[in-house]
């Protein structure tokens, strides 16, 4: 049971520290001077939740673990974050869609969590559920207003759709550790459906349908993004091997 | 009432110490000045996010990333209340932001040197917002009311930068030899250029007078990057570091550092444009500029139809 309850929290953290680090990419290159703040903002958000879990997996490790032990020194196929945080910013379409699919995942996720029964995950999610239902307005919004704006960037998000879609499936798909901890993440399809319906609705958007949905991130196959990520986020910790910052 | 009335008048209220306002009547010069002033100011925090952004993806450990993150989205925050501060002497802030674009206006050249290492961060963080809190400090008293309280504000947010620049060297100071090293590489590259963000020496600065009549300056340049020598020369020996100045000593008489001569036209050619970095960070901030245009217009359209959707219904 500790070995799934490590695995899992592993999972929510390394989820959360990838996709912080795609969205901090933007930070200084926006496309608005309040947006950048907003994304970066979130970029915040996201990097502390995914300390609070990294910890809470150190001390559930043991030993030498660390926060950055654990986000600096495990390899590509050990980490097991999902496929879509880990992919390409590409335009600004395609880093709304990404951050709304996964919000709005994520919102219903930690709603369920956040009455776990392990009281740290339970604590963690409570605290990351109200910084949630901001990043779900605020990338909802954008799905919206870029949806319902110019043909140009309905265009862009039909494109972000295409790209995207196909890493949505795998957040539904338990892996062995998820069965384990007691959380029943198929559950949740639907009712996320069913809130992206209603916004892309809204956006003029259509869901779509019959699309092969990859999967591999939660067991550590990943995309071929993940090792680009990692070489550049760990870095000066892997060229100073025990260095303290 | 003639200008030179209204002119004498205005001088008064500055004499008084009165904060000038946006409505208040106010010299063409006066106002040219400060909206030059402020927009650069606002350009600069903008620009300066692009060195330090550069290593967000590369920060040592996850605590750091997060202090970076936070003071570069802090940076962003500056650079919005200034561009209002501006705007309320009648420019856009696209218009400023054009300005910026097309190199008609300018920012600090300390962010056209390029960040190396990780201890640069530091660096900047001790020096580069040390410097630039000696001139905020003064500006909090600038004379021109929304100018001084957009300062009042972001200097709370600078010096706990500054602090946190130097906790981040001090870390590297005491750690193994390599991360020593890279501490004092960081100082050397970083020395000169701050000293040069006070700009031109007082005998060469064409700005000055008239701007510490009408007291948008209350410190001259050079009086200035001598309070900043003072102060950094005696806090790099809690780091255990040097300045790379053979010239710094502490002069008895004078109460003050002395130190060396500045490499002027390293500083002229950097104001110029060929510093190591001025084609790079304009490039980055015009790509950043070019292609937000699509989203910009999805944004506008999108709020025109909201509101005809609201007329109609």
């Amino acid at each position: 049971m500790n070995d799934s309850l490590i695995s899992y929290t592993l999972h929510l953290a390394d989820t959360t520290l990838i996709l912080s680090q795609k969205n901090s990419e933007w930070c200084g290159h926006g496309p608005i001077l309040e947006q950048d703040i907003a994304i970066t903002n979130i970029s915040l958000d996201l990097l502390g939740q995914s300390r609070n879990f990294y910890q809470y997996a150190a001390a559930l490790t043991g030993g030498d673990a660390t926060e950055d032990s654990l986000a600096y020194l495990r390899k590509e196929r050990e980490f097991k974050n999902l496929l879509l945080v880990e992919q390409p910013n590409g335009d600004w379409a395609q880093t709304i869609l990404r951050q709304y699919l996964f919000s709005q995942f994520q919102y219903l996720l930690f709603d369920k969590l956040q009455t776990n029964k392990d009281e740290q995950i339970a604590a963690i999610t409570t605290k990351a559920l109200k910084e949630t239902a901001y990043h779900v307005r605020w990338s909802s919004e954008w799905v919206i207003r870029l949806g319902d704006g110019t043909e140009e960037s309905h265009t862009r998000m039909l494109k972000a759709l295409d790209e995207l879609w196909r890493y949505t499936g795998e957040m539904f798909m338990p892996a062995g550790y998820e069965k384990e901890t007691g959380i029943d993440i198929n559950s949740l399809k639907d009712p996320w459906l069913k809130k992206v319906k209603n916004i892309f609705d809204e956006a003029t958007l259509i869901l779509p349908e019959k699309v092969f949905m990859q999967e591999g991130g939660k067991k550590g196959n990943h995309t071929e993004h993940l090792g680009y990520i990692l070489a550049e986020l760990q870095y000066v910790q892997r060229t100073y091997p025990g260095a303290k910052w | 009432m003639s200008v030179q009335e209204l002119e004498k008048i205005f001088q008064q209220r500055i004499d008084e110490e009165t904060k000038i306002e946006p409505k208040d009547w106010m010299p063409d010069a006066y106002r040219k000045t400060n909206i030059r002033q402020i927009s650069q100011h606002a350009h600069s925090e903008i620009v300066g996010m692009l060195p330090e952004g550069n290593w967000i993806s590369r920060a040592p450990s996850l605590k750091r990333k997060a202090i970076l993150i936070a003071k570069v989205q802090d940076e962003a925050g500056h650079g919005l209340y200034l561009y209002s501060a501006a705007e309320t002497l009648g420019m856009s802030r696209e218009e400023m932001i054009n300005d910026l674009h097309s190199g008609k206006a300018k920012y600090s050249s300390i962010f056209n040197y390029p960040t190396l290492t990780w201890a640069d961060m530091g660096a900047i963080g001790w020096l580069v917002d040390g410097a630039a809190i000696m001139n905020q400090v003064m500006l909090t008293r600038t004379s021109y009311g929304p100018y001084a309280r957009a300062m009042v504000r972001i200097c709370k947010e600078e010096s706990f930068h500054q602090r946190q620049g130097f906790e981040a060297l001090l870390v590297l100071s005491q750690g193994t030899k390599e991360q020593k090293e890279m501490c004092q590489d960081a100082i050397n590259r970083w020395w000169w250029p701050s000293l040069m963000m006070f700009g031109p020496k007082d005998s060469e600065s064409t700005n000055s007078d008239q701007s510490m009549k009408w007291k948008i300056k209350r410190k001259s340049n050079d009086e200035l990057r001598q309070n900043f020598v003072d102060m950094i020369a005696e806090q790099v020996k809690v780091l255990g570091m040097t300045l790379p100045d053979p010239e710094l000593k502490w002069n008895a008489k004078t109460k003050h550092y002395d130190f060396g001569e500045i490499n002027w036209d390293e500083f002229w050619n950097v104001v110029k444009g060929n510093g190591p970095c001025n084609k790079q960070r304009l490039d980055a901030r015009r790509k950043a500029w070019e292609e937000g245009e699509w989203v910009r217009e999805a944004a506008a359209a999108y709020v025109d139809k909201r509101s005809k959707k609201l007329k109609i219904a």
